[in-house]
């Protein structure tokens, strides 16, 4: 334990050691931070998405802070409520029925249209749906009257989406222009946005006394919080966040078990040496010619690709893995250590020396290794989920990747999310290696300076 | 006669994560033509960095290098790198250092690296500087047909014979032989001290000779050099020094060499040298000294001893 | 009991099995080559050779960390092959190189620990006393400043004790010390060889001293066999050894060695020619006669030369003393 804390005072000595550990820090409170927060179940029903969680996101939005880098105002998301935005208007229309006018007013100064339009009626009603219809009216005086429809039947918690953006009349009026533009932008410039009052005028039909209606305006925006969402209008900070604390785990248990597997086994190989070795010894070489990515993607495909599986995979392969051949080398040449065969001398016996003098002995190569080691296990990982083997529920790095690299999303201009995954990945690879590097040069003297 | 090596004032500091090393801290002697010198004191005392510092043999870490070396007549100390590489190493003095015989690349011949120093330092062609060689080899007592084996087909014995011969080939006037037989048999010591004591009067050399054996120094000594912790503390004629040395540093050392064929009881200098970072200030051995008094206090003055040794130490003051 | 020798060694032989690319058999090492001799309870004997005369290799045998080739090894009279573990207790081991002797990465309590972890020996409270006592005992005082110190914040020479602390914490009767002070600085020897002379009269202990430096053999040791090239060719008392030795030998070894007189820089010295043989394929007949100045032609060069006793309690393996 005080060797520990020495250790992390020698740490401080490097630069690059300090801001390893900075980065580390961080990466380990947001973890943290991210399993309170998120607790696991809730993560999982959030990233697997469906209709409920997030309707309100606008799709592919970049993230919000980007509107710090441009000179134009970007649009976030409006969800205006008849109850709080809008006037509403009754009149009793025969003896049953009656009229509802529900009248948006509302100010567009973005310099962008928005994403996307949509309305969503919330009825109530016994038997006899309402029946509803939209002016709008835009700034430049341009009247249209669209979405003649009977809210028939009501979906999740009594609301009804009526998407304005597909609205069969509004996208055969605009031709080539999309429904927003046509609406927000300027009859003279289709590209510029019509700055000032919109109204929007809703008339519903009620045929049930005690029917009643309530309507929101949602004026999807193009940003979107801290990390912006994907096609399936998921937030992405959701996949960052729970990428740290599934990354930082399946990386240190992936290197710590390796690692520890591997040296025991060297250890074994090298000090019984024989049989013991020779098996061990064919069993790598052998090892060494199968490439990993292969049977990965076998496990995934036809087995399971849950994340510990993969990881238990990865374990039993890497046990064997070349590695073993570098400890087995130190291995052999400390067997003859002076200190081995004084313990032989008062009577240790095999595993006694194996665990209690072999492999501390080792351990100041190991440290470093293992922390360098991490990154490259947190990289396949991501690998594979770009291959399309990332866990089926949890978020993770990856799986933001390869949603982005499936939806061609460098082509289509979302560069951010490609870039906040990999950033993530770089960060936390950067941090690692920076540390290694540095108790590499700690444990391993012959590199320190003199 | 005219002094071959001149050392005045010579300071050789290493920066080191703990602080400086004070290797060598001020040392000053003479050494006249085909004389052979011994340097005696306890490992860590800065023998081998007195060794590097007049061969110019730097470590990246050195931080402090400074003094005068008058070699052969020569200013070293205002030549370029490039003019001492050119005029004194391995042309004037030549160097077997501390456990080189098990510094020799163990892929290349012996004979090709006992060459080396032909190549680099006087341009020679191949041939001849194998022809030069063997030579040598005869000289040290290295059977000739050595120089087409590999290090490790050699024994100790004779892969130190043949770094003495790495040094001999280029004809220096001066050798600085660091521990060249620490790490030997008796016997094979015995022979290659044989060896040196030949080859000094057959090419009239000069040497200096490293060691923390007092015993084996004695074999080839004319002249004596203590030196304890960075400084020279008794440096004479090795007459006196062995029959009665001065400094109290010297009597201990002395007096904890066993002897074979007299019997007398062994001693030992209780303690440990101090550190070369911060030494301590006043004489530096009196921590550990049986003769401290007041003075011990204050850096001792380098005393000149009527036989004509040079003593620092209060005592003789 | 008393009378019986601590321990006894008949005609053993260590032969190293030579192979070439891991399965072809070359020949046999001979490291150790058919010696005999006793040693007593509380003596101390010298071991002295070159380097390479097979040692160490007789001293590992002797700890029972080789088995041996051929011939047999009695401690206090009953086999060493059957003792087991008993035997682990009754033997110390000091070697060369003190660093490397210490487990770098255990500090002084945890190695002065360990042999009496591992041999079962005592309660908690006796292992923390008898590690006191023993660091007293080395003279590593104040105990306190040593107990937690890893090995690289130690000098060689308190190594060293650490590891002799460590040899005697079992209460051995027996110390093997190979070249126990070789690696250290010549003022330290001294020291370090009165610690264990001390030792070893404290607690009555048989000694095998190893060493190639015969000038440190008197301050300690009672006899002195003399080892060439994985025989023993002369066993002596250390005072008659050096005034009266025998084998041609011991005379060139004795001869070698210098002690500090500024006379020795105008003298040559006489150094038998060659170097010791390979023990692969050794000489036949004597196996130094390829080297000695006074050799019998016939008779050096075919037969071994059995021990001769030309001097009460001085053995010598040489025709010369027939
Ligand atoms: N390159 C170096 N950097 C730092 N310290 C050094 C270096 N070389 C030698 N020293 C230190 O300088 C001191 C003198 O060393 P050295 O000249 O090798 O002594 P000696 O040859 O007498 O044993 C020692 O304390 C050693 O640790
Ligand atoms: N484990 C071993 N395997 C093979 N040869 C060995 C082994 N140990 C020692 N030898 C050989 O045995 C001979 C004697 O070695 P050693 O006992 O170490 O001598 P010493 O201690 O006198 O220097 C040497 O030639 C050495 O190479
Ligand atoms: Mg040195
Ligand atoms: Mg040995």
């Amino acid at each position: 334990m005080k060797r520990l804390w020495e250790t992390l005072q020698e740490l401080t000595r490097f630069k690059s050691a300090l801001v390893g550990l900075g980065i580390l820090a961080f990466i380990v409170a947001l973890a943290i931070y991210t399993v309170i927060a998120i607790p696991y179940g809730e993560a999982v029903r959030l990233w697997r998405g469906g209709e409920d969680v997030w309707r309100y996101n606008p799709v592919n939005a970049k993230p919000a802070w980007i509107s710090y880098f441009t000179p134009r105002k970007l649009p976030q998301t409006r969800v205006l409520r008849s109850e709080e935005h809008a006037q509403m208007e009754e009149e009793t229309v025969g003896k049953t029925s009656r009229k509802v006018t529900i009248t948006y007013q509302f100010r567009y100064t973005a310099d962008l249209p928005p994403s996307e339009l949509a309305l969503v009626y919330k009825p109530v009603f016994k038997k006899k749906s309402p029946l509803v219809s939209v002016t709008w009216v835009t700034p430049d005086g341009r009247e249209y009257t669209f979405g003649r429809i009977t809210v028939k039947s009501v979906s999740v918690h009594g609301r009804y989406w009526y998407s304005v953006s597909r609205d069969q009349k509004l996208v055969q009026l605009f031709g080539t222009q999309n429904v927003e533009e046509g609406l927000f932008c300027r009859a003279d410039d289709p590209k510029r946005v019509q700055k000032g009052d919109h109204r929007v005028v809703i008339t519903a039909y009620l045929f049930e006394p005690d029917a009643s209606i309530e309507t929101e305006l949602v004026l999807y925006g193009t940003v979107h919080g801290l990390a912006g969402t994907d096609h399936l209008r998921r937030d992405i900070m959701v996949g960052l966040l729970w990428g740290t604390p599934v990354a930082l785990s399946f990386g240190l248990a992936a290197s710590l078990g390796t690692m520890i597997t591997s040296v025991i086994i060297a250890a074994l190989g090298a000090w019984f040496g024989g049989f013991v070795d020779s098996l061990i010894q064919r069993l790598t070489e052998i090892r060494m010619i199968i490439p990993t990515l292969p049977i990965l993607i076998m496990v995934g495909m036809f087995f399971s690709k849950s994340i510990w599986v993969i990881l238990a995979t990865l374990l039993v392969l890497n046990i064997i893995e070349s590695s073993v051949k570098n400890y087995r080398a130190i291995f052999l040449q400390e067997k003859n250590a002076p200190y081995i065969e004084a313990a032989r001398s008062y009577g240790a016996g095999h595993m006694r020396i194996i665990f209690r003098y072999l492999i501390p002995r080792v351990i100041p190569w190991l440290i470093p290794s293992f922390v360098l080691a991490v990154p490259s296990y947190v990289f396949l990982e991501a690998a594979l989920a770009v291959l399309g083997l990332g866990d089926p529920v949890l978020p993770t790095w990856g799986k933001v990747l390869s949603d982005a690299y499936g939806r061609g999303a460098l082509f289509q201009g979302h560069y951010y999310w490609v870039l906040e995954p990999a950033f993530m990945l770089m960060v936390t690879g950067f941090g690692f290696t920076m540390i290694g590097h540095a108790l590499d040069r700690i444990f391993n003297p012959r590199l320190r300076e003199i | 006669m005219e002094a071959l090596l001149k050392v005045e004032d010579l300071k050789l500091y290493f920066r080191t994560t703990k602080g400086v090393v004070q290797a060598v801290d001020g040392v000053s002697f003479e050494l006249a033509s085909h004389t052979a010198m011994v340097i005696v004191g306890e490992s860590g005392c800065g023998k081998s960095s007195l060794a590097k510092a007049i061969l110019r043999l730097l470590p990246r870490n050195t931080h402090t290098y400074t003094g005068k070396i008058y070699i052969d007549g020569i200013d070293a100390m205002s030549l370029s790198d490039e003019q001492f590489r050119r005029q004194i190493r391995w042309q004037k003095i030549s160097y077997v250092a501390q456990a080189a015989m098990n510094a020799l690349n163990p892929v290349i011949k012996v004979g090709s690296q006992v060459a080396e120093p032909l190549l680099i330092h006087r341009r020679m062609r191949k041939e001849e500087a194998l022809r030069k060689v063997v030579e040598t080899f005869q000289i040290v007592g290295v059977p000739t047909d050595f120089v087409d084996r590999y290090p490790f087909e050699l024994s100790g014995g004779m892969r130190q014979r043949a770094v003495i011969a790495m040094a001999l080939v280029t004809n220096p006037k001066l050798v600085i032989l660091d521990e060249p037989t620490s790490a030997l048999d008796v016997l094979t010591q015995a022979n290659i001290m044989n060896a040196l004591k030949r080859i000094k009067e057959e090419f009239e050399l000069t040497y200096i000779l490293i060691t923390h054996d007092i015993a084996t120094s004695s074999e080839l000594a004319e002249r004596a050099m203590v030196m304890y912790a960075g400084q020279i503390v008794e440096l004479g004629n090795a007459g006196h020094f062995y029959l009665e040395p001065l400094h109290p540093y010297s009597q201990k050392l002395m007096a904890s060499v066993p002897t074979l064929r007299e019997d007398k009881e062994l001693d030992f200098i209780p303690g440990q040298p101090p550190s070369l970072i911060n030494p301590p200030a006043g004489c530096r051995f009196a921590p550990r000294c049986h003769k401290r008094f007041s003075a011990c206090d204050r850096e001792p003055p380098m005393v000149d001893y009527k036989d004509g040794r040079k003593i620092k130490c209060h005592l003789y003051a | 009991m008393q009378d019986q020798a601590l321990i006894s060694v008949k005609n053993l032989h260590k032969w190293f099995e030579l192979r070439k690319w891991g399965f072809i058999h070359v020949g046999f090492v001979r490291a150790v080559d058919g010696v005999d001799f006793d040693i007593q309870h509380g003596e101390a004997v010298t071991f002295v050779g070159e380097s390479g005369c097979g040692k160490s290799t007789l001293a590992r045998t002797i700890l029972g960390l080789y088995q041996p080739t051929k011939g047999e090894i009695f401690f206090e009279g009953k086999r060493l092959q059957r003792l087991g573990r008993w035997y682990r207790s009754q033997v110390g081991y000091i070697q060369q190189d003190p660093y490397g002797a210490l487990p770098p990465f255990m500090n002084v309590r945890r190695i002065l620990l360990e042999p009496m972890v591992v041999n079962r020996w005592g309660t908690r409270a006796e292992r923390e006393r008898r590690i006191r006592e023993v660091l007293e005992e080395v003279k590593l005082t104040p105990v306190e400043d040593f107990i937690g110190k890893f090995p690289h914040m130690l000098s060689g020479g308190q190594q060293q004790r650490v590891v002799i602390a460590r040899s005697i914490v079992l209460n051995p009767k027996l110390l093997v010390a190979d070249e126990p002070v070789s690696m250290l600085d010549a003022s330290v020897r001294v020291e370090i060889l009165q610690l264990l002379q001390r030792v070893q009269e404290a607690h009555n202990l048989g000694v095998v001293y190893i060493t190639h430096d015969l000038s440190t053999v008197r301050y300690f040791s009672e006899r002195i066999f003399v080892m060439y090239a994985a025989k023993l060719v002369e066993k002596a008392p250390v005072r008659e050894l050096i005034h009266n030795p025998l084998h041609p030998y011991t005379r060139a070894l004795l001869d070698a060695i210098p002690d500090p007189d500024p006379e020795n820089a105008f003298k040559f010295k006489e150094v038998p020619p060659g170097e010791p043989p390979s023990l692969l394929n050794p000489p036949p007949g004597c196996r130094f006669h390829p080297r000695c100045k006074d050799k019998i032609e016939g008779l050096c060069d075919r037969e071994i030369p059995p021990e001769f006793e030309p001097v009460p309690n001085h053995y010598v393996s040489c025709w010369l003393y027939k």
